[in-house]
């Protein structure tokens, strides 16, 4: 009885050993070279595998990054301490990095911008932009739908009464939902900047007011204000992000139109405050 | 006689076709209106170069853009008045497009008329060079320069002329009032397009729930060396493809053009507008548009000029009686929905559709339940339900290999599917991504 349970037990041992030897040595014939360096690189990477970099996913941006296409502070999600760490790991410079965000450049949510027809088919902003160019009465605003928020891989992206609104603190500056969106809407900005003009629409004020209470009219009162901060091109303003302005100078400027907001107003107005108005 | 009648596979049979409502009204002229929106990009291929400035006046006829090369087409002023200028006016896809606004003086003179032509006797070159100058486009839909068509490369066969009086848009009765009140003019124009292309067999392909305009055109069909073959009713009959396929037998192979199959296909609407342009010398400037929906106060056939805004067109039909849910240009399986009353009237727009907020549902689409009823649908011979879920997924690769981009959008998979599923939305979405990443 003993007899057969030690006969099985080394039997067991020996065949296991055996074919542990055949996986070592074939593991060791046919073994791949890897360069240690990328495997420790994309351990101290994100993982979000978003593809701001431009590359595939993190592990092939570890691999730009030892091979030195990349410097380190190429990846957009990840904060100065992480980038330090990979550029003291590899012993290498770690670039400068200017880390950026993405602004939906669009104030015209179910209150404040008309709608012109019942949308009745596939939720996608680039499906519904091919019925009519979807049922918003601006041809330039956000449509809404979510497909931004829908490729973000984050989760930054909230859609609030048919309006896509940003979370800063959360958003890296990927870009994934600058090439969804169908209408060019969405713009990577300097992630310092907190003034922002909400309006995309280079339509005359006229039209636009038509459509939207909150579009930018071109009245240019921001413009003679601080000529280096603003810059207004027919009837659209745009905040001059290499010289962004602060909070203060744009609430000094007092926009008539309601699109220039700070960006923590333009998120409370949308999330926190229903009553909002321009005209208030 | 019913198993004579020429037809293709697959398709659907629209219960209610909504025909009923314009069938019997006689095409009537529209009175002269006070401005005009003439749209510059009216045809396939590149818009014309507007030729007037703000401030001239032209005469009905005259020329007001002149074709920007040979896929183009000329555009001639309505009426007689004054430019007031290039102004934006609501087009498809939601964006301003450019338009040649024109104020009308009330007076319509004309400008001298270009000379007759004896048609019978002169080179298919003189003939399309007449067309052309006339600015005439595929008046069924997709509005392609006449001209293009009717000069097929030299090594192409043509051998059948197939003229589209099929009309298989539930209602839209256009065609059918024109080949009943102009069959002449119809027929004619059939018999120069047979000309032009030097080809002795015409076709013209009428449903057969238009009995009456079959047998008008046939009491003088012979005279014009033309035939009349009465098609079964089924949509997309009408389809250039689908009526090659029921009138010859032939299959356009996947990406091709009609003529790969010897064939060249005409609206009936276009083959008139040619006649104008050759006999008369008349510039297309005016279509057969029905105005029609449940409402429609007085649905019906009318003579528009092109740069009419919907907005008139509609007052014509006494208004509406109740507030429309949806507006659309053509007919309601392929036509466009609109969602201004501003938009002008094109040479293409065969109808102009109110559909009340009953009809026009919103519908909650579910998941698919392979039922297989979109593919049997399907003219094309694809598999919408496949091509559906891939495209759902974002897989576009998967969706052209399985041939997305023969689909004609045609609406009958959508139009069968229990689940109320968005196919053709989905495949449109596919085939705008698929052409985007081929221009790259």
């Amino acid at each position: 009885m003993y007899i057969m349970i030690i006969t099985a037990a080394v039997m067991m041992a020996l065949l296991g050993l055996a074919l542990g030897m055949i996986i070592g040595g074939v593991a060791r014939l046919f073994r791949v070279e890897t360069d240690p360096r990328i495997e420790l690189v994309t351990e101290l990477l994100p993982g979000a595998n978003c593809g701001g970099c431009g590359k595939a996913g993190c592990s092939d941006f570890a691999k730009s990054v030892v091979s030195g296409e990349n410097p380190p502070s190429r990846c957009p999600v990840s904060g100065a301490e992480q980038v330090a760490a990979i550029a003291r790991a590899l012993g290498i410079d770690a670039g400068q990095s200017f880390p950026m965000k993405a602004v939906v450049r669009c104030g015209g949510d179910t209150r404040q911008s008309t709608r012109l027809a019942t949308y009745n088919g596939v939720i996608d902003c680039a499906a519904a932009s091919l019925v009519a160019g979807g049922p918003k009465g601006c041809a330039y605003g956000c449509l809404g739908m979510g497909s931004c928020a829908h490729v973000c891989p984050f989760g930054a992206i909230e859609i609030v009464n048919n309006l896509a609104i940003i979370h800063a603190e959360i958003c890296v500056g990927c870009g994934k939902c600058v090439t969804a969106c169908p209408r060019g809407v969405i713009k990577l900005v300097p992630a310092d900047a907190t003034v922002h003009v909400y309006c995309n629409s280079p339509q005359k004020g006229v039209a636009k007011k038509q459509v939207c209470k909150v579009g930018c009219i071109g009245c240019r009162k921001c413009e003679r204000a601080l000529p280096d901060k603003f810059k207004v091109t027919g009837f659209l303003a745009e905040v001059n992000y290499s010289s962004a302005p602060t909070a203060e100078e744009a609430g000094a400027v007092g926009c008539p139109a309601g699109c220039l907001l700070e960006e923590q107003r333009h998120l409370e107005i949308e999330t926190h405050d229903p009553d909002w108005s321009p005209d208030k | 006689m019913k198993e004579s009648l020429f037809t293709f596979k697959g398709g659907i049979h629209p219960q209610n076709d909504g025909k009923e409502l314009s069938r019997n009204a006689a095409i009537k002229p529209a009175p002269l209106l006070e401005r005009y929106f003439v749209t510059i990009s009216q045809n396939a291929g590149k818009p014309p170069k507007p030729v007037v400035a703000p401030g001239d006046l032209v005469k009905k006829y005259q020329l007001i853009a002149a074709a920007d090369g040979f896929v183009s087409a000329n555009l001639h002023a309505p009426t007689s008045g004054k430019v007031k200028g290039i102004v934006e006016v609501p087009g498809a896809m939601g964006l301003a497009v450019p338009a040649i606004e024109i104020e009308a003086d009330g007076c319509d003179e004309t400008v001298e008329p270009l000379p007759l032509l004896d048609w019978q006797n002169l080179d298919a070159k003189t003939l399309l060079d007449r067309i052309a100058a006339c600015g005439v486009v595929g008046m069924g839909g997709a509005a392609f320069p006449s001209h293009v068509k009717l000069s097929p490369p030299p090594d192409a066969k043509i051998d059948t002329v197939i003229l589209n009086g099929a009309e298989c848009e539930p209602y839209l009765t256009a065609d059918h009032r024109l080949m009943l009140e102009h069959p002449t003019d119809v027929l004619e124009g059939a018999a120069i397009i047979g000309h032009i292309l030097g080809v002795k067999k015409v076709v013209i392909a009428v449903e057969v729930n238009k009995p009456d305009a079959i047998k008008t055109l046939s009491d003088s069909a012979q005279k014009y060396g033309v035939e009349i073959a009465p098609l079964k009713v089924q949509y997309p009959q009408g389809s250039e493809k689908q009526l090659i396929m029921a009138i010859s037998g032939r299959q356009v192979p996947s990406g091709g053009l009609p003529m790969h199959a010897g064939c060249v296909v005409q609206n009936v609407g276009t083959a008139a507008a040619i006649r104008a342009a050759v006999i008369d010398g008349r510039p297309l400037i005016e279509r057969v548009t029905t105005v029609t929906g449940e409402v429609v106060k007085h649905p019906g056939n009318w003579l528009l000029r092109i740069g009419t805004p919907v907005i008139e067109a509609v007052k014509l039909a006494g208004g509406v009686t109740a507030e429309p849910g949806k507006l659309i240009l053509g007919g309601p399986m392929m036509g466009f929905a609109e969602k201004s009353f501003k938009v002008p009237v094109a040479k293409n727009t065969s109808g102009i559709l109110l559909l009340p907020h009953e009809t026009a549902v919103n519908y909650e689409s579910g998941n698919c339940l392979r039922c297989g009823r979109c593919v049997e649908g399907c003219p094309m011979k694809l598999a919408p339900a496949l091509l559906c879920t891939a495209i759902e997924g974002g897989r576009y690769d998967l969706a052209a290999d399985n041939h997305v981009m023969d689909c004609l959008e045609c609406g009958s998979c959508s139009y069968n599917c229990p689940a109320h599923r968005p196919i053709v939305q989905y495949i449109r979405r596919a085939k705008a991504e698929i052409r985007k990443k081929a221009k790259r």
